[in-house]
Protein backbone atom coordinates (compact mmCIF):
# COMPACT_ATOMS: atom_id res chain seq x y z
CA UNK A 1 0.00 0.00 0.00
CA UNK A 2 3.11 2.38 0.65
CA UNK A 3 4.50 1.79 -2.37
CA UNK A 4 5.40 5.92 -4.36
CA UNK A 5 3.58 5.32 -7.77
CA UNK A 6 5.02 8.74 -8.75
CA UNK A 7 6.91 11.12 -7.32
CA UNK A 8 8.85 14.45 -8.14
CA UNK A 9 12.44 15.30 -6.78
CA UNK A 10 13.72 18.78 -7.14
CA UNK A 11 11.71 19.32 -10.66
CA UNK A 12 12.06 22.89 -11.90
CA UNK A 13 10.57 24.26 -14.86
CA UNK A 14 9.85 27.12 -17.10
CA UNK A 15 8.07 27.32 -20.50
CA UNK A 16 9.83 27.95 -23.40
CA UNK A 17 9.13 31.07 -23.94
CA UNK A 18 8.08 31.84 -21.03
CA UNK A 19 10.51 34.13 -18.25
CA UNK A 20 8.34 33.50 -15.40
CA UNK A 21 9.52 29.63 -13.84
CA UNK A 22 6.26 27.82 -12.78
CA UNK A 23 8.12 25.33 -10.59
CA UNK A 24 11.24 25.66 -9.09
CA UNK A 25 13.11 22.33 -7.02
CA UNK A 26 8.94 20.97 -6.07
CA UNK A 27 9.24 17.65 -4.06
CA UNK A 28 5.83 15.48 -3.95
CA UNK A 29 5.29 12.33 -3.69
CA UNK A 30 1.78 10.14 -4.37
CA UNK A 31 1.30 6.69 -3.15
CA UNK A 32 -0.13 3.93 -4.62
CA UNK A 33 -4.24 3.69 -3.82
CA UNK A 34 -4.27 7.13 -3.17
CA UNK A 35 -6.72 10.03 -4.43
CA UNK A 36 -5.00 13.11 -3.76
CA UNK A 37 -7.05 16.53 -5.05
CA UNK A 38 -5.16 19.64 -6.27
CA UNK A 39 -6.92 22.62 -5.40
CA UNK A 40 -5.72 26.54 -6.64
CA UNK A 41 -6.33 29.33 -7.35
CA UNK A 42 -7.18 29.69 -11.83
CA UNK A 43 -3.40 30.09 -13.45
CA UNK A 44 -1.47 28.75 -10.40
CA UNK A 45 -0.04 26.04 -12.71
CA UNK A 46 -2.05 22.73 -11.72
CA UNK A 47 -2.25 22.16 -15.21
CA UNK A 48 1.02 22.30 -16.39
CA UNK A 49 1.96 19.76 -13.08
CA UNK A 50 -0.30 17.65 -15.11
CA UNK A 51 1.26 18.44 -18.51
CA UNK A 52 4.49 17.72 -16.67
CA UNK A 53 3.21 14.02 -15.40
CA UNK A 54 1.75 13.39 -18.81
CA UNK A 55 5.01 13.89 -21.01
CA UNK A 56 3.50 16.59 -22.57
CA UNK A 57 5.95 18.67 -21.72
CA UNK A 58 9.72 18.06 -20.37
CA UNK A 59 10.87 19.56 -16.84
CA UNK A 60 13.63 21.88 -16.90
CA UNK A 61 15.56 20.03 -14.11
CA UNK A 62 15.20 17.14 -11.94
CA UNK A 63 13.61 13.88 -11.85
CA UNK A 64 9.83 12.47 -12.89
CA UNK A 65 9.11 8.69 -11.46
CA UNK A 66 6.02 7.17 -12.24
CA UNK A 67 6.16 3.51 -10.62
CA UNK A 68 9.36 4.17 -9.62
CA UNK A 69 11.25 5.11 -12.59
CA UNK A 70 12.50 7.62 -14.73
CA UNK A 71 11.31 7.63 -18.45
CA UNK A 72 12.97 9.36 -21.22
CA UNK A 73 9.38 10.23 -23.06
CA UNK A 74 6.70 9.94 -20.44
CA UNK A 75 3.72 9.76 -23.04
CA UNK A 76 1.54 6.96 -22.86
CA UNK A 77 2.37 6.13 -19.40
CA UNK A 78 -0.48 7.42 -17.31
CA UNK A 79 -4.07 7.76 -17.99
CA UNK A 80 -5.33 11.62 -18.38
CA UNK A 81 -8.37 12.84 -18.89
CA UNK A 82 -8.98 16.86 -19.55
CA UNK A 83 -11.74 18.90 -18.57
CA UNK A 84 -13.75 18.67 -21.61
CA UNK A 85 -14.82 15.33 -22.45
CA UNK A 86 -12.61 15.72 -25.91
CA UNK A 87 -14.41 12.38 -27.71
CA UNK A 88 -13.57 11.78 -31.20
CA UNK A 89 -17.31 13.08 -32.91
CA UNK A 90 -16.83 10.93 -35.87
CA UNK A 91 -16.21 7.42 -33.17
CA UNK A 92 -19.08 5.47 -32.02
CA UNK A 93 -18.84 5.16 -27.96
CA UNK A 94 -17.12 1.56 -28.30
CA UNK A 95 -14.92 3.23 -30.58
CA UNK A 96 -14.02 5.91 -29.07
CA UNK A 97 -13.66 3.82 -25.39
CA UNK A 98 -11.47 1.52 -27.15
CA UNK A 99 -8.79 3.80 -28.62
CA UNK A 100 -6.32 4.01 -26.03
CA UNK A 101 -6.46 -0.31 -26.88
CA UNK A 102 -5.94 0.55 -30.63
CA UNK A 103 -2.92 3.00 -30.08
CA UNK A 104 -1.53 -0.09 -28.09
CA UNK A 105 -2.21 -2.20 -31.07
CA UNK A 106 -4.84 -4.28 -29.67
CA UNK A 107 -6.56 -6.19 -32.47
CA UNK A 108 -10.11 -4.56 -32.59
CA UNK A 109 -12.11 -7.25 -31.64
CA UNK A 110 -10.08 -8.21 -28.28
CA UNK A 111 -10.23 -4.11 -27.46
CA UNK A 112 -14.30 -4.12 -28.55
CA UNK A 113 -14.76 -6.92 -25.92
CA UNK A 114 -12.42 -5.00 -23.06
CA UNK A 115 -15.34 -2.43 -23.75
CA UNK A 116 -18.20 -3.91 -24.31
CA UNK A 117 -17.63 -5.83 -20.46
CA UNK A 118 -17.36 -2.52 -19.12
CA UNK A 119 -19.79 -1.00 -20.54
CA UNK A 120 -22.61 -2.02 -18.21
CA UNK A 121 -20.42 -0.62 -15.61
CA UNK A 122 -20.01 2.61 -16.63
CA UNK A 123 -23.78 3.11 -17.37
CA UNK A 124 -23.57 2.83 -20.62
CA UNK A 125 -25.09 -0.36 -22.09
CA UNK A 126 -26.87 0.54 -24.95
CA UNK A 127 -24.97 2.97 -26.10
CA UNK A 128 -22.07 1.47 -27.54
CA UNK A 129 -22.98 2.11 -31.30
CA UNK A 130 -24.48 6.13 -30.56
CA UNK A 131 -22.18 9.01 -31.40
CA UNK A 132 -20.93 11.49 -28.59
CA UNK A 133 -23.49 13.79 -29.73
CA UNK A 134 -26.19 11.45 -28.78
CA UNK A 135 -25.44 11.82 -25.23
CA UNK A 136 -25.65 14.15 -21.89
CA UNK A 137 -23.13 16.04 -20.40
CA UNK A 138 -22.63 13.54 -17.47
CA UNK A 139 -22.35 10.40 -19.72
CA UNK A 140 -20.05 12.05 -22.05
CA UNK A 141 -17.67 12.46 -19.05
CA UNK A 142 -18.08 8.39 -18.24
CA UNK A 143 -16.92 7.74 -21.58
CA UNK A 144 -14.17 10.29 -21.12
CA UNK A 145 -13.58 8.10 -18.10
CA UNK A 146 -13.99 4.78 -19.12
CA UNK A 147 -11.44 5.43 -22.19
CA UNK A 148 -8.89 6.94 -19.71
CA UNK A 149 -9.56 3.61 -17.37
CA UNK A 150 -8.59 1.71 -20.70
CA UNK A 151 -5.21 3.53 -21.32
CA UNK A 152 -4.09 0.35 -18.92
CA UNK A 153 -2.27 2.63 -16.42
CA UNK A 154 -2.61 2.42 -12.67
CA UNK A 155 -2.17 6.33 -12.34
CA UNK A 156 -5.00 8.72 -13.29
CA UNK A 157 -4.92 12.40 -13.88
CA UNK A 158 -8.38 14.09 -13.81
CA UNK A 159 -8.25 17.82 -14.76
CA UNK A 160 -11.45 18.78 -13.50
CA UNK A 161 -13.39 16.53 -14.89
CA UNK A 162 -16.85 17.66 -13.78
CA UNK A 163 -16.75 21.32 -14.05
CA UNK A 164 -19.07 21.14 -17.02
CA UNK A 165 -21.63 19.69 -15.12
CA UNK A 166 -24.70 20.83 -13.37
CA UNK A 167 -24.62 20.27 -9.59
CA UNK A 168 -26.65 16.98 -9.09
CA UNK A 169 -25.10 15.26 -12.00
CA UNK A 170 -22.18 16.50 -10.39
CA UNK A 171 -22.62 14.92 -7.10
CA UNK A 172 -23.71 11.35 -8.86
CA UNK A 173 -20.89 11.08 -10.65
CA UNK A 174 -18.44 12.16 -7.46
CA UNK A 175 -19.62 8.80 -5.78
CA UNK A 176 -20.06 7.09 -8.79
CA UNK A 177 -15.71 8.40 -9.19
CA UNK A 178 -15.65 6.97 -5.70
CA UNK A 179 -17.28 3.52 -6.17
CA UNK A 180 -14.94 3.18 -9.49
CA UNK A 181 -11.57 4.34 -7.64
CA UNK A 182 -12.19 1.71 -4.76
CA UNK A 183 -12.74 -1.04 -7.12
CA UNK A 184 -10.12 -0.61 -9.57
CA UNK A 185 -7.11 0.40 -6.44
CA UNK A 186 -6.07 2.98 -8.94
CA UNK A 187 -4.15 6.31 -8.27
CA UNK A 188 -6.10 9.34 -9.05
CA UNK A 189 -5.08 12.71 -9.17
CA UNK A 190 -7.47 14.98 -9.30
CA UNK A 191 -7.41 18.92 -10.27
CA UNK A 192 -10.64 20.65 -9.11
CA UNK A 193 -11.49 24.29 -8.13
CA UNK A 194 -14.00 23.39 -5.92
CA UNK A 195 -13.57 22.70 -2.33
CA UNK A 196 -16.51 20.44 -1.02
CA UNK A 197 -15.46 18.61 -4.28
CA UNK A 198 -12.03 17.65 -2.80
CA UNK A 199 -12.54 17.12 0.62
CA UNK A 200 -15.64 14.51 -0.63
CA UNK A 201 -13.27 12.46 -2.53
CA UNK A 202 -9.30 12.88 -1.19
CA UNK A 203 -6.94 11.34 1.21
CA UNK A 204 -4.67 14.47 0.92
CA UNK A 205 -5.29 17.84 -0.93
CA UNK A 206 -2.21 19.65 -2.03
CA UNK A 207 -2.65 23.41 -2.02
CA UNK A 208 -0.89 25.72 -4.97
CA UNK A 209 0.61 28.52 -3.78
CA UNK A 210 2.16 30.93 -5.41
CA UNK A 211 4.68 30.94 -8.29
CA UNK A 212 6.77 29.68 -8.58
CA UNK A 213 5.80 26.55 -6.24
CA UNK A 214 8.77 25.37 -4.95
CA UNK A 215 6.30 23.67 -2.14
CA UNK A 216 3.17 22.24 -1.69
CA UNK A 217 1.32 22.69 1.43
CA UNK A 218 -0.71 19.30 2.06
CA UNK A 219 -3.95 18.28 4.06
CA UNK A 220 -5.04 15.11 5.21
CA UNK A 221 -8.63 14.61 4.49
CA UNK A 222 -10.05 13.90 8.36
CA UNK A 223 -12.69 11.39 7.29
CA UNK A 224 -12.26 7.50 6.99
CA UNK A 225 -14.02 5.72 3.73
CA UNK A 226 -16.92 5.05 2.91
CA UNK A 227 -17.72 8.67 2.73
CA UNK A 228 -21.12 10.07 2.18
CA UNK A 229 -21.99 13.82 1.12
CA UNK A 230 -23.61 14.86 4.70
CA UNK A 231 -20.04 13.87 6.22
CA UNK A 232 -18.78 17.09 4.78
CA UNK A 233 -21.26 18.53 7.38
CA UNK A 234 -19.33 17.42 10.55
CA UNK A 235 -17.22 20.65 12.28
CA UNK A 236 -13.90 19.60 11.66
CA UNK A 237 -14.52 19.17 8.19
CA UNK A 238 -15.79 22.07 7.90
CA UNK A 239 -12.66 24.09 9.55
CA UNK A 240 -10.42 22.07 7.08
CA UNK A 241 -13.05 23.48 4.64
CA UNK A 242 -13.02 27.51 6.44
CA UNK A 243 -8.62 27.02 6.05
CA UNK A 244 -8.71 25.92 2.64
CA UNK A 245 -10.77 28.91 1.43
CA UNK A 246 -8.76 30.97 3.41
CA UNK A 247 -5.92 30.29 1.62
CA UNK A 248 -7.62 30.00 -1.40
CA UNK A 249 -8.82 33.75 -0.82
CA UNK A 250 -5.34 34.65 0.24
CA UNK A 251 -3.56 33.75 -3.07
CA UNK A 252 -6.34 35.31 -5.42
CA UNK A 253 -5.44 38.30 -3.66
CA UNK A 254 -1.78 38.57 -3.65
CA UNK B 1 -41.67 17.65 -51.26
CA UNK B 2 -42.73 20.79 -49.14
CA UNK B 3 -39.04 21.88 -49.15
CA UNK B 4 -38.79 21.88 -52.68
CA UNK B 5 -42.24 23.45 -53.45
CA UNK B 6 -41.53 27.14 -54.09
CA UNK B 7 -38.84 26.17 -55.91
CA UNK B 8 -40.57 24.22 -58.55
CA UNK B 9 -43.14 27.27 -58.77
CA UNK B 10 -40.81 29.38 -59.21
CA UNK B 11 -39.45 27.48 -62.04
CA UNK B 12 -42.08 26.55 -64.00
CA UNK B 13 -43.75 30.40 -63.93
CA UNK B 14 -40.60 31.70 -65.37
CA UNK B 15 -40.23 28.94 -68.14
CA UNK B 16 -43.85 30.03 -68.90
CA UNK B 17 -43.12 33.42 -68.58
CA UNK B 18 -40.21 32.43 -71.06
CA UNK B 19 -42.69 30.11 -73.31
CA UNK B 20 -45.11 32.83 -73.83
CA UNK B 21 -41.88 35.69 -74.32
CA UNK B 22 -40.51 33.55 -77.03
CA UNK B 23 -44.04 33.23 -79.07
CA UNK B 24 -44.43 36.59 -79.21
CA UNK B 25 -40.78 37.75 -80.36
CA UNK B 26 -40.86 34.90 -82.83
CA UNK B 27 -38.06 34.23 -83.87
CA UNK B 28 -36.97 31.12 -82.96
CA UNK B 29 -33.21 30.77 -84.42
CA UNK B 30 -32.17 33.47 -82.19
CA UNK B 31 -34.42 32.94 -78.49
CA UNK B 32 -35.93 29.55 -78.58
CA UNK B 33 -39.35 28.05 -76.41
CA UNK B 34 -38.73 25.79 -73.75
CA UNK B 35 -41.11 23.43 -75.92
CA UNK B 36 -38.65 23.65 -78.56
CA UNK B 37 -35.43 23.25 -76.71
CA UNK B 38 -37.22 19.92 -75.02
CA UNK B 39 -38.09 18.74 -78.84
CA UNK B 40 -34.47 20.26 -80.27
CA UNK B 41 -33.42 17.76 -77.20
CA UNK B 42 -35.24 14.76 -78.21
CA UNK B 43 -34.49 14.56 -82.04
CA UNK B 44 -30.62 15.09 -81.29
CA UNK B 45 -31.08 12.28 -78.37
CA UNK B 46 -28.81 9.36 -80.35
CA UNK B 47 -25.68 12.03 -80.84
CA UNK B 48 -26.02 13.89 -77.72
CA UNK B 49 -26.15 10.92 -75.25
CA UNK B 50 -24.06 8.63 -77.37
CA UNK B 51 -21.46 10.84 -78.98
CA UNK B 52 -21.45 14.16 -76.83
CA UNK B 53 -22.47 13.12 -73.84
CA UNK B 54 -19.27 10.81 -73.07
CA UNK B 55 -17.11 12.80 -74.57
CA UNK B 56 -17.54 15.35 -72.44
CA UNK B 57 -17.92 12.95 -69.36
CA UNK B 58 -14.82 11.49 -69.39
CA UNK B 59 -13.19 14.80 -69.58
CA UNK B 60 -15.05 15.97 -66.03
CA UNK B 61 -14.24 12.35 -64.55
CA UNK B 62 -10.69 12.13 -65.49
CA UNK B 63 -10.31 15.76 -64.49
CA UNK B 64 -11.78 15.37 -61.04
CA UNK B 65 -9.52 12.65 -60.22
CA UNK B 66 -6.19 14.14 -60.84
CA UNK B 67 -7.76 17.33 -59.08
CA UNK B 68 -8.53 14.86 -55.87
CA UNK B 69 -5.64 13.23 -55.99
CA UNK B 70 -3.20 16.25 -56.33
CA UNK B 71 -5.18 18.87 -54.46
CA UNK B 72 -5.22 16.23 -51.64
CA UNK B 73 -1.65 15.47 -51.71
CA UNK B 74 -0.73 18.93 -51.91
CA UNK B 75 -2.80 19.50 -48.97
CA UNK B 76 -1.46 17.19 -46.90
CA UNK B 77 2.43 18.13 -47.92
CA UNK B 78 1.49 21.98 -46.94
CA UNK B 79 0.14 21.27 -43.71
CA UNK B 80 2.99 18.61 -42.85
CA UNK B 81 5.63 21.38 -43.90
CA UNK B 82 5.22 25.13 -42.80
CA UNK B 83 7.73 25.74 -45.77
CA UNK B 84 5.84 23.86 -48.19
CA UNK B 85 2.74 25.54 -47.45
CA UNK B 86 4.70 29.43 -47.50
CA UNK B 87 6.29 28.56 -51.06
CA UNK B 88 3.09 26.92 -52.31
CA UNK B 89 -0.21 28.68 -51.20
CA UNK B 90 0.93 32.17 -52.78
CA UNK B 91 1.11 30.04 -56.40
CA UNK B 92 -1.67 28.26 -55.86
CA UNK B 93 -4.17 31.51 -55.08
CA UNK B 94 -2.13 33.32 -58.09
CA UNK B 95 -3.08 30.09 -60.52
CA UNK B 96 -6.81 31.33 -59.54
CA UNK B 97 -5.76 34.72 -60.82
CA UNK B 98 -5.43 33.62 -64.12
CA UNK B 99 -8.14 34.34 -66.51
CA UNK B 100 -9.03 30.53 -67.51
CA UNK B 101 -10.81 31.29 -70.37
CA UNK B 102 -7.68 33.39 -71.91
CA UNK B 103 -5.14 30.76 -71.43
CA UNK B 104 -7.22 27.72 -72.61
CA UNK B 105 -6.02 28.49 -76.15
CA UNK B 106 -2.69 27.85 -74.60
CA UNK B 107 -3.59 24.13 -73.73
CA UNK B 108 -4.89 23.78 -77.21
CA UNK B 109 -1.67 25.03 -78.61
CA UNK B 110 -0.01 22.62 -76.80
CA UNK B 111 -1.80 19.52 -76.57
CA UNK B 112 -4.12 19.97 -79.74
CA UNK B 113 -7.56 18.78 -79.94
CA UNK B 114 -6.92 15.63 -77.08
CA UNK B 115 -8.68 15.52 -74.59
CA UNK B 116 -5.74 16.54 -72.14
CA UNK B 117 -6.67 19.98 -73.45
CA UNK B 118 -9.69 20.19 -71.83
CA UNK B 119 -8.68 18.07 -68.68
CA UNK B 120 -5.72 20.79 -67.65
CA UNK B 121 -8.55 23.80 -68.09
CA UNK B 122 -10.67 21.29 -65.72
CA UNK B 123 -8.02 20.96 -63.40
CA UNK B 124 -7.04 24.48 -62.73
CA UNK B 125 -10.11 25.28 -62.03
CA UNK B 126 -11.48 22.06 -59.42
CA UNK B 127 -8.04 21.49 -57.77
CA UNK B 128 -8.06 25.08 -55.83
CA UNK B 129 -11.19 24.28 -53.97
CA UNK B 130 -10.15 20.81 -52.92
CA UNK B 131 -6.90 21.79 -52.05
CA UNK B 132 -7.77 25.13 -50.13
CA UNK B 133 -10.78 23.55 -48.41
CA UNK B 134 -8.58 20.21 -47.55
CA UNK B 135 -5.42 22.02 -46.32
CA UNK B 136 -8.03 24.60 -43.82
CA UNK B 137 -9.78 20.84 -42.89
CA UNK B 138 -6.19 19.70 -41.80
CA UNK B 139 -5.37 22.64 -39.71
CA UNK B 140 -8.92 22.70 -38.03
CA UNK B 141 -7.27 19.61 -35.90
CA UNK B 142 -7.84 20.04 -32.48
CA UNK B 143 -4.84 20.62 -30.94
CA UNK B 144 -6.62 19.62 -27.69
CA UNK B 145 -7.47 16.34 -28.95
CA UNK B 146 -4.03 15.73 -30.42
CA UNK B 147 -2.55 16.22 -27.12
CA UNK B 148 -4.97 13.96 -25.48
CA UNK B 149 -3.73 11.33 -28.41
CA UNK B 150 -0.22 11.89 -27.70
CA UNK B 151 -0.61 10.97 -24.09
CA UNK B 152 -2.72 8.27 -24.76
CA UNK B 153 1.06 7.50 -26.66
CA UNK B 154 -0.09 7.97 -30.18
CA UNK B 155 2.74 8.20 -33.05
CA UNK B 156 2.38 10.94 -35.46
CA UNK B 157 1.18 8.17 -37.98
CA UNK B 158 -1.91 7.54 -35.60
CA UNK B 159 -2.57 11.18 -35.34
CA UNK B 160 -2.39 11.41 -39.12
CA UNK B 161 -4.75 8.84 -39.91
CA UNK B 162 -6.92 8.60 -36.58
CA UNK B 163 -7.62 12.56 -36.15
CA UNK B 164 -6.37 14.74 -38.67
CA UNK B 165 -8.02 12.95 -42.32
CA UNK B 166 -11.44 12.54 -39.93
CA UNK B 167 -11.69 16.58 -39.32
CA UNK B 168 -10.54 17.67 -42.76
CA UNK B 169 -13.11 15.01 -44.34
CA UNK B 170 -16.43 17.24 -43.82
CA UNK B 171 -14.01 20.47 -45.23
CA UNK B 172 -12.69 18.24 -47.97
CA UNK B 173 -16.12 17.28 -49.02
CA UNK B 174 -17.38 20.73 -48.56
CA UNK B 175 -14.61 21.52 -51.54
CA UNK B 176 -15.47 18.51 -53.34
CA UNK B 177 -19.23 20.15 -53.67
CA UNK B 178 -17.74 23.13 -55.32
CA UNK B 179 -15.15 21.35 -57.74
CA UNK B 180 -18.08 19.19 -59.00
CA UNK B 181 -19.89 22.27 -60.24
CA UNK B 182 -17.24 24.14 -61.87
CA UNK B 183 -15.80 20.65 -63.41
CA UNK B 184 -18.51 21.16 -66.00
CA UNK B 185 -17.80 24.21 -67.05
CA UNK B 186 -14.37 23.89 -67.26
CA UNK B 187 -14.97 21.20 -69.39
CA UNK B 188 -17.45 23.22 -71.42
CA UNK B 189 -14.25 26.17 -71.59
CA UNK B 190 -12.52 23.50 -73.09
CA UNK B 191 -14.29 21.96 -75.69
CA UNK B 192 -15.64 25.66 -76.87
CA UNK B 193 -12.19 26.52 -77.59
CA UNK B 194 -11.23 23.63 -79.49
CA UNK B 195 -12.28 20.14 -79.47
CA UNK B 196 -13.86 17.22 -81.91
CA UNK B 197 -17.18 15.97 -79.77
CA UNK B 198 -18.50 17.11 -76.46
CA UNK B 199 -21.70 19.05 -75.48
CA UNK B 200 -19.40 22.26 -75.34
CA UNK B 201 -18.06 21.88 -78.69
CA UNK B 202 -21.71 21.05 -80.15
CA UNK B 203 -23.74 24.09 -78.52
CA UNK B 204 -20.70 25.97 -80.57
CA UNK B 205 -21.22 24.44 -83.70
CA UNK B 206 -25.25 24.87 -83.22
CA UNK B 207 -24.56 28.61 -83.05
CA UNK B 208 -22.26 28.94 -85.61
CA UNK B 209 -25.53 27.55 -87.40
CA UNK B 210 -28.12 30.14 -86.00
CA UNK B 211 -29.63 26.80 -84.19
CA UNK B 212 -30.53 28.70 -81.01
CA UNK B 213 -32.59 25.80 -79.59
CA UNK B 214 -29.63 23.31 -80.76
CA UNK B 215 -27.14 25.45 -78.51
CA UNK B 216 -29.53 25.16 -75.88
CA UNK B 217 -30.10 21.39 -75.78
CA UNK B 218 -26.52 20.47 -74.40
CA UNK B 219 -26.40 23.40 -71.91
CA UNK B 220 -29.48 21.37 -70.45
CA UNK B 221 -27.72 18.36 -70.59
CA UNK B 222 -24.54 19.80 -68.70
CA UNK B 223 -26.52 21.15 -66.41
CA UNK B 224 -28.25 17.99 -65.73
CA UNK B 225 -24.88 16.60 -65.61
CA UNK B 226 -23.58 18.98 -62.46
CA UNK B 227 -26.95 18.45 -60.83
CA UNK B 228 -25.98 14.85 -60.57
CA UNK B 229 -22.66 15.00 -59.93
CA UNK B 230 -23.63 17.11 -56.68
CA UNK B 231 -26.48 15.09 -56.04
CA UNK B 232 -23.81 11.98 -55.51
CA UNK B 233 -21.13 13.52 -53.44
CA UNK B 234 -23.92 14.52 -50.96
CA UNK B 235 -24.54 10.93 -51.11
CA UNK B 236 -21.49 10.04 -50.36
CA UNK B 237 -20.88 12.70 -47.68
CA UNK B 238 -23.65 11.73 -46.22
CA UNK B 239 -22.88 8.31 -45.53
CA UNK B 240 -19.29 8.90 -44.31
CA UNK B 241 -20.28 11.89 -42.31
CA UNK B 242 -23.38 9.57 -40.38
CA UNK B 243 -22.32 11.14 -37.02
CA UNK B 244 -22.76 15.04 -38.32
CA UNK B 245 -26.01 15.86 -36.97
CA UNK B 246 -27.77 17.46 -39.98
CA UNK B 247 -30.47 19.53 -38.31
Amino acid sequence: MNKSVLSFQNVSFTYKNGDQAILKSLNLDVKEGEFVSIVGASGSGKSTLFRLITGLEQQSEGDIMINGQSYEKRLGKVGYMPQQDLLLPWRTILDNAALPLELHNVSKASAHRQVSQLLEEFGLKGYENRFPSDLSGGMKQRVSFLRTVLSGSNVLLLDEPFSALDAITRLSMQEWLLEQWQKRKHTILFITHDVNEALFLSDRIFIFSDKPVSHLEEIQVPLSRPRTQKDLNQQRVLDVKDYLIEQLRSKVNT
Amino acid sequence: MKKYGASVILVVILLAAWEIGARIVNYPFILPTPTGILTKLWDLRMDLLFKHLPATLSIVVIGLLISVVLGVLLAVWMNWSPLIERAFYPLIIASQMIPTIAIAPVFVLWFGYSIWSKVIVTVLITFFPITVSTFDGLRSTNKELKELMLTMGATKKDIFFKLNIPSALPHFYSGLKVAVTFSIIGAAIGEWLGAQAGLGYFSRRMMTQFDAAGVFAPIVILSALGILFFIIVVGFEKRSLKWRKTE
